[in-house]
This record gives structure tokens, sequence and C-alpha cells, in this order.
């Protein structure tokens, strides 16, 4: 019998995760600044204190080192904290208690204690947030041996890939691009805003079901070019194909690290091209890696340079943030770029 | 409530009341036509207003010289109009523009003017104090008699950087002014909710600092309270923490549901309005009548209008300019 499902906006289908969780298993705490009785700056925990009492869903100051630290404590006792950071830009001073304790704790005890902790944080830009609250981390946790680093694209994934990351054993970093919260968001920025209620990975499964970790998925298959990316970008890489009328076969990473090597490896080999799409800033960024990966698995497949399309190397704009944003027309260009040689 | 009188500052005494009530009122003004940009789509983004608070700015920035430097947060406008900033500036920062005072990088929460010590409005929460410690250390190990005034939220108070801060300040007994607007919520999250002290000035005790409250609505209060601490400061002994007790009457940015707290409250709070409180006690001096109101106003509408034509015809910045000044010696 296939589940009931119902719209919802990736908001909604977070929550819902976290719903299922607290429900199944009394392990689960939520936790972070304003996620108790606010219910959240995105309003992705509303609701839940409500439900399941202020000792499972709690607020917590404006502490991001004592909010993480603490998960890591009470992960080692077997719990499974799930905190959120209010913007990814403000995770930094947590930094410590992710790298030193969260993603070693296994490695250095040799798996007498572990974190298995879920750190949720939204990301991204394209809501004119400046330069503190659009920025894209992941290539500095895939940089930390010990993490798994997470990034949605939709709500149906963003359920899965939560429940995922909450019965994992690992400490997960859980991004959320926030511009993809309430619809797909395809970089036309002047167009009117479509919702998750008029897109088919907007209907969500009620109850629990999971999208594995290291999973990717063939967004859209294609025979000309493949496009590997993750978050906003996927939708941005759809709008790109359509435009370029390139036949571009888009995989959504989902799991950015560790990743789905074989998923992208077969469709690089089957296309014999390769472009890298991701909104953080270019240098050392996670396509840096993923372009290196194509290389040394794909190499004699490959019928021209890998492309890669980025942010730019500079703090994210306030005003000129639709300059910064690689956008459906950078993305074409790579694409025909790509198909030339 | 006592309200003070001060004789520390130039003028007659009428003459800096009403430049006070000008200032307060400028603020007002302003952040009431900011939101009105908000909604109309010409400031976008995050927008925190400042009224409700401005007896803090206003009183706090009469103790600085303009030597002195000025570090501030997400919610700066406030700071950067009594510290001097054009209108004009500000609000063209606050469209995005290149003529504003960070040539539109920075946005509303990035206020930043090198040429008045202004450095900056700092959006992590927190971030601010310890840079601030460290002007304060360049002034005493370059011999400077300058202080460092830093604002900062009653919810940065939780942050390590905080403690780091204080410590730092008195183990090197350095020319920090600690300016902690208490406004008694953290975004939606109540003071109460947050701390095991609620007193916060208390906190700073425990460092071996002097501090102390101050009634946040009371311009004179603030501002009487601010000249005592410079002047304590600039002897040289370290240190010094003014807790301000205010509150905001909007929203943490341009909206949230204010579930987190009382109609009552806010009213409450509202009927101790810094500037209604500062009209009364002018009038009861004989100070101010309703034509000097009115011609204070007029001259404030001003200053908006023309801080508004003056964002409105400014250009944005080429993108080609924009990887400017990411490195040193980077030109466009």
């Amino acid at each position: 019998m296939t589940p009931k499902t119902t719209p919802m906006t990736m908001i909604q289908a977070l929550r819902s995760a976290m719903d299922v969780m607290l429900a199944r298993d009394p392990n689960v705490v939520v936790y972070g600044q304003d996620v108790g009785f606010f219910g959240g700056v995105f309003r992705c925990t509303e609701g839940l204190q409500a439900k399941y009492g202020k000792s499972r869903v709690f607020d917590a100051p404006i502490s991001e080192g004592g909010i993480v630290g603490t998960a890591v404590g009470m992960g080692a006792y077997g719990l499974r904290p799930v905190v959120e950071i209010q913007f990814a830009d403000y995770f930094y001073p947590a930094s410590d208690q992710i790298v030193s304790e969260a993603a070693r704790l296994r490695y250095r005890s040799a798996g007498d204690f572990t974190a298995p902790i879920t750190i949720r944080m939204p990301c991204g830009g394209g809501i004119y947030g400046g330069q503190t609250h659009s920025q894209s981390p992941e290539a500095l946790f895939t940089h930390v041996c010990g993490l798994r680093t997470v990034m949605p694209s939709n709500p149906y994934d963003a359920k899965g890939l939560l429940i995922a990351a909450i019965e994992c054993d690992d400490p997960v970093i859980f991004l959320e691009p926030k511009r993809l919260y309430n619809g797909p968001f395809d970089g036309h920025h002047d167009k009117p805003v479509v919702p998750w209620s008029k897109h088919p990975l907007g209907e969500v499964p009620e109850g629990h079901y999971t999208v594995p970790l290291e999973s990717a998925s063939v967004f859209r298959p294609g025979s000309e070019l493949t496009v590997i990316t993750y978050g906003t970008m996927v939708f941005v890489s759809e709008a790109a194909a359509i435009e370029t009328g390139i036949d571009a076969e888009i995989i959504d990473l989902r799991s950015i690290w560790p990743l789905d090597l074989d998923t992208l490896v077969n469709s690089v080999k089957k296309t014999g091209r390769c472009v890298v799409v991701h909104e953080a800033t270019r240098t050392s960024g996670f396509g840096a890696e993923l372009t290196a990966l194509v290389q040394e698995h794909c190499f004699y497949h490959l019928e021209a340079p890998i492309e890669r399309v980025a942010g730019w190397d500079t703090p994210y704009p306030h005003a000129q943030e639709w300059a910064y944003f690689p956008g459906p027309a950078r993305v074409g260009a790579a694409f025909k770029r790509a198909m030339e040689k | 409530m006592s309200i003070h009188k001060t004789a520390a500052t130039p003028g007659t005494e009428r003459e800096h009341a009403l430049a006070l009530l000008r200032q307060m009122l400028l603020i007002r003004r302003f952040e009431e036509k900011s939101a009105e940009l908000y909604s109309a789509g010409k400031i976008r983004g995050f927008l925190h207003l400042y009224i409700g608070e401005e007896a803090v700015a206003v009183g706090t920035m009469q103790a600085l010289t303009k030597e002195d430097a000025v570090v501030a947060t997400y919610r700066e406008h406030g700071q950067a109009l009594a510290r001097g900033l054009p209108a004009g500036k500000i609000m063209a920062e606050m469209y995005g523009k290149a003529n504003g005072c960070s040539r539109g990088r920075g946005g509303s929460m990035h206020l930043f003017d090198a040429g008045r010590r202004f450095y900056g409005g700092y959006a992590i929460v927190a971030g601010g104090l310890p840079v601030a410690v460290g002007l304060a250390l360049a002034d005493k190990l370059q011999e400077r008699q300058a202080v460092t005034a830093c604002f900062f939220g009653d919810g940065a108070v939780a942050e390590g950087e905080f403690h780091e801060s204080l410590n730092l300040a008195t183990l090197w007994r350095l020319p920090v002014l600690f300016l902690c607007e208490n406004n008694l919520y953290g975004m939606g999250t109540s003071l109460e909710q947050s701390e095991s002290q609620t007193d916060i000035h208390l906190k700073a005790q425990n460092y071996n600092m002097l501090a102390e409250a101050v009634d946040g609505m009371d311009v004179l209060a603030v501002e009487s309270a601010t000249q005592r601490a410079v002047a304590q400061v600039r002897r040289g002994d370290g240190p010094y923490f003014l807790e301000l007790r205010t509150y905001r009457y909007r929203a943490h940015s341009m909206s949230d549901p204010e579930l987190y707290r009382s109609k009552e409250e806010v009213a409450q709070w509202r009927g101790r309005d810094p500037i209604s409180l500062f009209d009364a006690y002018l009038r009861g001096q004989g100070m101010l009548d309703d034509v000097e109101l009115k011609a204070l106003e007029a001259d404030v509408a001003n200053d908006i209008d023309w801080a508004v034509a003056e964002a409105e015809k400014g250009e944005w910045e080429p993108v080609a300019d924009l990887e400017r000044d990411v490195y040193a010696g980077v030109a466009a």
C-alpha cells in the first residue's frame, strides 16, 4: 500500500521529520535558539514544544558552542539531540565543539563513545541577507573527517534525509537552503515564487521513511552532459538545461560527504562531460573535491575539461546579491562551454 | 524614575536639552521612515528598528569625544545617527547604494565610518566585543587617551566572547566602556529563559569591573551615568560596564508574531517612552512648548527627506568593483 502523502513546504517536511522521531524515539531531543516557545526563526519547530513538552523541545540562549557541546555530551550517553543553529552563518563559535569534539569522539575513544547528533542550519542566499545571513559553508564541514554533511533540495528529501540523519550514529551537519523553504527556486528572482504545493516533490508521506545517506538522486535524466550539484542549484541547473536546450543529466548529491560516488561516476562515464555547480565561493569549495573525484575516476571518459560554476570569492554582497548568485545564465554558459570542445 | 539635570555639556542647558530631544526625534522618525521603505521594497533583507531605545544611543553618545571609538550591533541605526553619521549616508547604505557609508556592501546591519571612529555594525551576536577590546588595547599600547564604547544586547551575554572580552578588559585594565542594551528579549526568547543571572551588570562585577544598571528610558540618567563611567575609564583604571534597561517596541526584525510578550507589557513600556518622558520634563522646566516642538519636528522631517533623496539618487556599486577590498591592493 502506498503511504498517504500530504503537500508540504520544506519547513513542514522538516517539522514532520522531527515530529515523527520525537514520537518514535524517547532519546530524541530538539533544542536551540528560539526553537521551543517561539517555534524557530523559520518556524521549523512550531508546535513541537506544545506537543512533546519542555523536556524534549526547548530553548537555549545565544550560545552556539554550548548548544553543540551539550549535544555531544548527551550523544555520548545515547541520546539523539537535534539542535538548530539559527543561521549557518552563526555556527563559527561552535566550530571547536564540532571539529574537535563531535567529529572525533568516536575515533579517539576507539568507538566507546559516539556523537549521534544532528546539527540543523539554514544556509544560502536569495533573501538579501547580506554577508552574515547568506553563507554556504558546506566545504568547511566536508574537510573535517568524522562529520557527515547533507543538504536536501526539496520537501520529500528533506524529511527522509532528516530522519536518516537523526537515526545515524555519526554527527550530521544538516544544511537547509532557506531559499527553498517555501518553494523550488530556479534563480529567476524577478518571477513570482512557485509554492511547493505545485511541485511533485512537495508531496510528502506522513509517517516514517528515510532517504538513505550517501545516496544521490538523478534529478533529471539526460545524455549530453552531467551536472553535479545540490541544494538550490539543482533547480537553477534544471532551468539552465531547459533554457539552453542541452540534454543535461542533473545529479542531486543530497549527501555531500560521504557521497554516492557510483551515481556520479556512472553518469559522467555515460555523458563524457561534466559541470559542477554550487552557490558557495569557488576556491576550495566542494566543487574542487568533486572535480578531482571525476578526474580520478572518469579521466579516460571525459571529452572536455570539467567546468565549475560557483559564487564569487567574495563575501556575499548585500545589494548585488543576484550578480553573485550563480543564476541560470551563468550555469547555462558553462553548459555551452562544456559542449563546445 | 528620577530625571537629573546635567551641566557637563557645551551650550546652555536648554540648548543641550533640545539637542538631545532633536537627536531622539531624528532616530524615531528615521526608523519610522525605514519601516515604510521596507514595506515599499526599497530596503531589503533584514531590518532591526531602534524605536523605544533612543535614549540609550543619544544619552551615551554625549559622553564621548570624536577621538573615542564606537562599536555597535546589527540594531545600530540609532548609534550611527547619534554619533553624527549623516542620515543620507546611512539611508543610502540601507538601500544598498554605493554612496552609502559602507558603499552598499553592508546594508542595515553593517554601518561603518572610519572618520567618525564608528567601527561597525556587527551582525554576529557578541562579535563586536573582542574587537572593541582590541581597539582599546591598541589605544593603551600606543598611549592614546581614547575610550572605546562597545554596544551589545542582552542576548550577547550568553556567548563565550562576552566573557572572554570582559576578562581581558579587566585583566589588562583597558579603556573600554561596555554598554549592554538590555531590552529583555533575544529575538523571541526572554532574558529569564536564557540567563541564570538576569541582573546583567552583576556578571561584570564578577570580573572585578565597575558596573551598574541605568534606566535606559531616561536620557538624562543615561547621559549622567555615562559621563561618570567615561571619566572613570579615562583615569586609566580599566573598563566600566553599564546595563541600560530599555525596550524595543517593534518586532525583533521587521516581523514576528510577538507571542513572547504580552500587549500589557508593551503598553507599560510605551507608557515610559523616552521621548514623551523627556518632552514632559522639558515642558515642566519651561524649556519646550508646542511651537518649539513643531519646529524641531519640521527640522527633523527635512533631514529625513534629504536622507531618502540621497538614497534614491545613489547608484549601485558596479558589479566589476565587487572583488575590490577582498585583499589588500586588489584594484577594481
